[in-house]
């Protein structure tokens, strides 16, 4: 997944929470908890960076940490408030 | 926000909800009062419509802070909220303004045209709707919601089907007298191809008038909590039943009183409550009229604050359950005048009916929008005779009586 382009999907809201947040899918329903101010943050950059790794690195994630919000990423993708990005930025 | 209390950094999703969020999870907004039955046991002592009730615009004008506070949804009640006549306008303005919406009904609009608008692309697939049945049989439903009651129930789940509507739910009150169905409750909206909805019979509004016959019995709550762990991930329950964690391993969801913290409720005129069951002055937050809009009031009225102080387990703390039931539910204790840091009334480790036993006052109530005078939607509740007269010129109140024991 570290190498690939990820977006949040186009139907999920995020609402700032003080843990972080809230997400919510206007398509399934699906009501999701983001727990960390820093999964936050990922989320939100997925459809700026060119690959998961990237995004992850902007928000400021070590690269020890990489593999656990790699596990909470496929979490979100299972409810598709993430989902995979078929066009890469130019 | 301000918090008068530090929240942790880190801990459970529960430990978070406890100090509270920036806005509900769980909102009901009863929009009206006024109702065309009578439910013995409703909540909020529905029946007249109040004069003060909010108009279309101030309902406007809280969906569009819904939207700005993103509030994703919002369960609508009443009374019945379908009677309003604005009902279907602001059902639509919800809606369009990402705001959707679970409004619970006896049925008595869901005609088939309605139906049809419901399943219609309108909606957005954004609109669930809940039918009330409080019995399997119409002879279970109507004794509390009153005659006709069920036919009515049962037309708008077949208006709903035939108008192609996904996944009705159908909304039971677990009773002394339906704990017995559950199987035919499950065996109904599989019928209708919706899903089931129990919730826990509170002794709040016209509730607390009828509790004491109604509520289920201790061996009744072992049924139910045995039910809910086969039958839990099909059914749902809106996490009314924490109360029977107690009995070993908890039920699905949250297992917390959301009251002020993740949950709340907005009434027709504009009062916003801790929770759905405790429309009580003792609970009430403020009104988003008076006091600078809902968001003012969920964030910063005191009570709520208070509500999402973390909480000593008082009288609690000792048993072992602890942890599991946190000490049930605030608004069950409050309205049968037990102690609020106490057992609830319907504690599965026996605490309850000590607690209730010992020396309480039920509150009065602060409102009641009751009609006056009776209806022919009624329930009639009271049957004064259980067995046929011994000969029909006995007018002894003691004719057939027979003691056992003589001290002759």
């Amino acid at each position: 997944m570290l190498d690939e382009a990820w977006t949040l999907s186009p139907s999920v809201a995020l609402r700032p929470e003080p843990f972080g947040a809230l997400a919510y899918h206007f398509g399934n329903r699906k009501l999701t908890f983001l727990k960390r101010p820093e999964l936050v943050a990922v989320v939100r950059g997925l459809g700026e960076h060119v690959d998961v790794r990237s995004a992850l690195v902007a928000a400021g994630v070590m690269e020890s940490q990489h593999p656990a919000y790699v596990a909470a990423l496929q979490g979100l993708a299972k409810t598709d408030m993430i989902r995979p990005r078929d066009e890469q930025p130019s | 926000m301000t918090l008068l209390h530090e929240r942790p950094s880190t801990g459970s999703l529960v430990q978070q909800f406890e100090y509270g969020l920036d806005a509900p999870i769980c909102l009901t907004w009863e929009l009206t009062y006024a109702c065309n039955l009578e439910c013995a046991h409703c909540l909020s002592s529905s029946g007249r419509r109040d004069p003060r009730e909010l108009t279309t615009a101030q309902c406007e004008a809280v969906i569009d802070e819904l939207q700005r506070m993103q509030v994703f949804y919002v369960n609508i009640g009443g009374g019945e909220p379908t009677i309003r006549p604005d009902f279907w306008h602001l059902l639509r303005y919800a809606v369009d303004h990402q705001v959707g919406v679970k409004f619970s009904t006896n049925g008595v609009r869901i005609t088939p045209q309605r139906a049809r608008f419901l399943a219609s692309p309108a909606c957005q697939g954004y609109v669930d709707v809940q039918i009330s049945l409080d019995g399997a049989t119409a002879e279970v439903n109507d004794y509390v919601r009153g005659r006709g009651s069920y036919d009515m129930a049962l037309t708008a789940l077949q208006n709903l089907k035939d108008a192609g509507f996904q996944d009705a739910k159908v909304s039971v009150v677990c009773t002394r007298q339906n704990i017995g169905q559950l199987d035919d409750f499950k065996a109904l909206a599989d019928e209708y191809g919706a899903t089931l909805r129990l919730t826990r019979l509170r002794p709040s509004g016209r509730g607390a008038d009828v509790w004491d016959e109604l509520h289920p019995l201790p061996e009744q709550q072992r049924i139910l909590y045995d039910w809910l762990m086969a039958h839990g991930d099909n059914v749902l329950t809106g996490d009314s039943f924490f109360h029977l964690a107690a009995f070993g391993e908890s039920l699905p969801g949250l297992n917390l009183c959301g009251a002020g913290r993740v949950v709340c409720l907005i009434d027709p005129i504009g009062d916003v409550y801790a929770c759905p069951f405790a429309i009580h002055d003792t609970f009430r937050a403020g009104n988003l009229l008076a006091d600078g809009g809902f968001q003012e009031v969920w964030q910063h009225s005191e009570l709520f604050q208070d509500l999402r102080r973390p909480q000593t387990g008082g009288a609690c703390a000792k048993c072992s359950f602890f942890d599991s039931c946190r000490g049930g539910c605030m608004a069950a204790k409050f309205f049968t005048g037990l102690p609020l840091d106490g057992p609830d009334p319907e504690c599965v480790q026996g605490y309850g009916e000590q607690a209730l036993a010992s020396d309480r006052t039920i509150p009065a109530a602060s409102q009641d929008h009751s009609k006056t005078n009776p209806t022919r939607n009624q329930p009639v509740m009271l049957q004064l005779i259980t067995k046929p007269p011994t000969s029909a010129c006995a007018e002894n109140p003691l004719a057939g009586f027979e003691p056992k024991e003589c001290c002759s």
